[in-house]
């Protein structure tokens, strides 16, 4: 079963971290990937900009909007991600609670739909109902 | 066969054989129907074909057979059905060997999934009671004072997220077990201080309430041997054994100093002492078994001069220590007034207060202003229970309030 574990920090205290500890976290982050590959848990895994680089994008009557941010309004922000593939919640919330920013920010974890089975099942349905 | 033994069986052993079946078919509303199909096949069949030797082997069987049975014919409908069917048919333990250790290692299995931290506190609630307790949906809104539909959908909402989240069917491991235990401790006192404190609803269902987490808290004790479910299972029982004692027979609240200790209930007072006494031994003592050695101290006085206060002050030192909290300090400084004299009392309090914890906290203010009261400052005792009036809601606790207020002016 896949979950999306999102990761939420206040990217601010990044910048305010002294280079040496950010420079320790990256290597957690390094080792921490480098264990989920390993243990085959690892599905993907990125981390992104800050949310000054971000552009939100609306469609409404047809016509594209386009705004800067959003801006870091709440205490913390979505700042990378990991999809992992785990037996079930209790496995998900291990791997979860030993990413690194678990300690300093939040992790949620999700579930992610499988459609194949959702697909097979509304054919089903389609077919018994036609 | 009489029917009223098979409503007997229903009672001893439905909720049992519910999680044995939510385990062999994986899935909460599958093990519910399945149940219901077991006992109805039992109604039907026992009192001509006889009881079967184990009954509870048997309503698994059944159980699992018809819910099979069921997949199959739906899965003629539903193709995503087939691969369940067919999982669920072969390679799982044949009801045979569905011996004790594994019915009460699922009923341990039910207990922690409910009450998994990854499903809202109010559900946690809700789903205990409905599955492990057997309590209707209707029963939980009356006892908690909620709209019946409320609480079916918060049950519908958690056995989905049980399912789409894939929370497993698990005891938790050993290293996430102290944590996981205290989640479980939590709704199992919950639902106990449900039933004992709050002032609305009859008195009946209250009650039924705090039995209800008394009998959860005696399984859990069956089933872990862990010393904080003996020390919560003690808290309780000691608790409960006041109860006649704590309200006169209109209904008012009468405080621990007042209570006619004659009324105490003996039994439950010695099973609480004793379980206190077990959990001590084991060294790891935990906030329960300390709250519940406090109430031993209390249980064990035969007048409330006579109680051990020292005793008393000392246990709320650890137990500021394990569990930090200012409710446990205000406690604490109602057993130093008794010790030291109400002076000493309001200094700890005033100190809570002025750190502006608490501020809000009605039982801050009542205690506040019966340690004024034994003072004889009267102006302050009365300014005190006002402010503690205003932050009440439950009925006794005004009345009482009010009564101590007309005495005093």
């Amino acid at each position: 079963m896949k979950y999306l574990c999102l990761i939420y920090e206040n990217e601010k205290n990044w910048e305010s971290l002294p280079p040496a500890e950010s420079e320790a976290i990256m290597n957690e982050y390094f080792a921490f990937t480098e264990e989920i590959r390993k243990n085959g848990k690892y599905v993907a895994g990125e981390a992104l900009q800050p949310t000054a680089t971000a552009t939100t994008v609306r469609v409404r009557n047809g016509k594209v909007s386009t705004t800067d941010g959003p801006f870091a309004e709440t205490k913390e922000q979505l700042g990378g991600f990991y999809m992992i593939e785990a037996k079930d919640l209790n496995d998900a919330i291990q791997v979860a609670a030993k990413i690194p920013s678990a300690r300093m920010g939040s992790i949620e974890v999700r579930p992610i739909i499988d459609f194949s089975q959702e697909a097979a099942k509304r054919e089903q349905a389609a077919g018994a109902t036609a | 066969m009489p029917l009223d033994s098979i409503e007997q069986t229903y009672r001893s052993e439905s909720r049992r054989v519910l999680a044995t079946l939510i385990r062999l078919l994986g899935d909460f509303d599958l093990a519910e129907e399945a149940l219901q199909d077991a006992f109805a096949a039992a109604v039907e069949r026992w009192p001509t074909e006889g009881v079967p030797a184990n009954p509870r082997a048997w309503l698994i069987s059944t159980g699992r057979y018809k819910a099979i049975d069921g997949l199959r014919r739906r899965a003629r409908f539903d193709g995503s059905l087939v691969s369940i069917a067919e999982r669920l048919g072969d390679g799982i333990t044949p009801a045979h060997e569905v011996n004790d250790e594994t019915v009460e290692d699922d009923q341990l299995r039910l207990i922690f999934t409910c009450c998994h931290p990854a499903l809202p506190p109010d559900a946690q609630i809700a789903l205990t009671l409905r599955e492990i307790c057997g309590l209707t949906t209707e029963e939980i809104a009356r006892a908690f004072l909620a709209p019946a539909p409320t609480v079916a959908q918060r049950i519908v909402r958690a056995k989905a997220k049980i399912k789409a989240a894939k929370i497993p069917y698990q005891v938790p491991a050993r290293a996430d077990l102290p944590e996981r235990l205290a989640a479980v401790l939590h709704v199992i006192y919950l639902v106990f201080n449900e039933g004992y404190s709050a002032s609305s609803g009859t008195s009946l269902t209250r009650h039924d309430l705090s039995a209800e987490a008394i009998r959860l808290g005696r399984l859990l004790v069956e089933l872990l041997q862990e010393p904080e479910a003996m020390g919560l299972l003690a808290l309780m029982l000691l608790h409960e054994s006041r109860r006649e004692a704590r309200t006169t027979a209109d209904g008012e609240l009468v405080l621990l100093d007042g209570q006619d200790r004659s009324a105490w209930n003996r039994e439950q007072i010695a099973e609480g002492v004793e379980l206190v006494e077990r959990a001590m031994r084991s060294r790891q003592i935990g906030p329960y078994t300390l709250q519940a050695a406090i109430a031993a101290v209390h249980a064990e006085a035969p007048s409330p001069e006579a109680t051990d206060w020292a005793e008393i002050v000392g246990l709320y030192d650890v137990l500021l220590r394990a569990d930090p909290s200012p409710v446990i300090e205000l406690n604490r400084a109602a057993a130093v007034a008794m010790r030291d004299g109400p002076e000493a009392g309001l200094a700890i309090i005033d100190e809570i207060l002025a750190r502006g914890e608490l501020a809000d906290y009605n039982l801050a203010h009542s205690a506040r202003a019966e340690l004024y009261r034994r003072l004889g400052r009267t102006v302050e005792a009365i300014g005190a229970y006002r402010r503690a009036l205003e932050l009440t809601q439950q009925e006794p606790q005004r009345r009482f309030i009010q009564r101590r207020v007309r005495e005093l002016a």
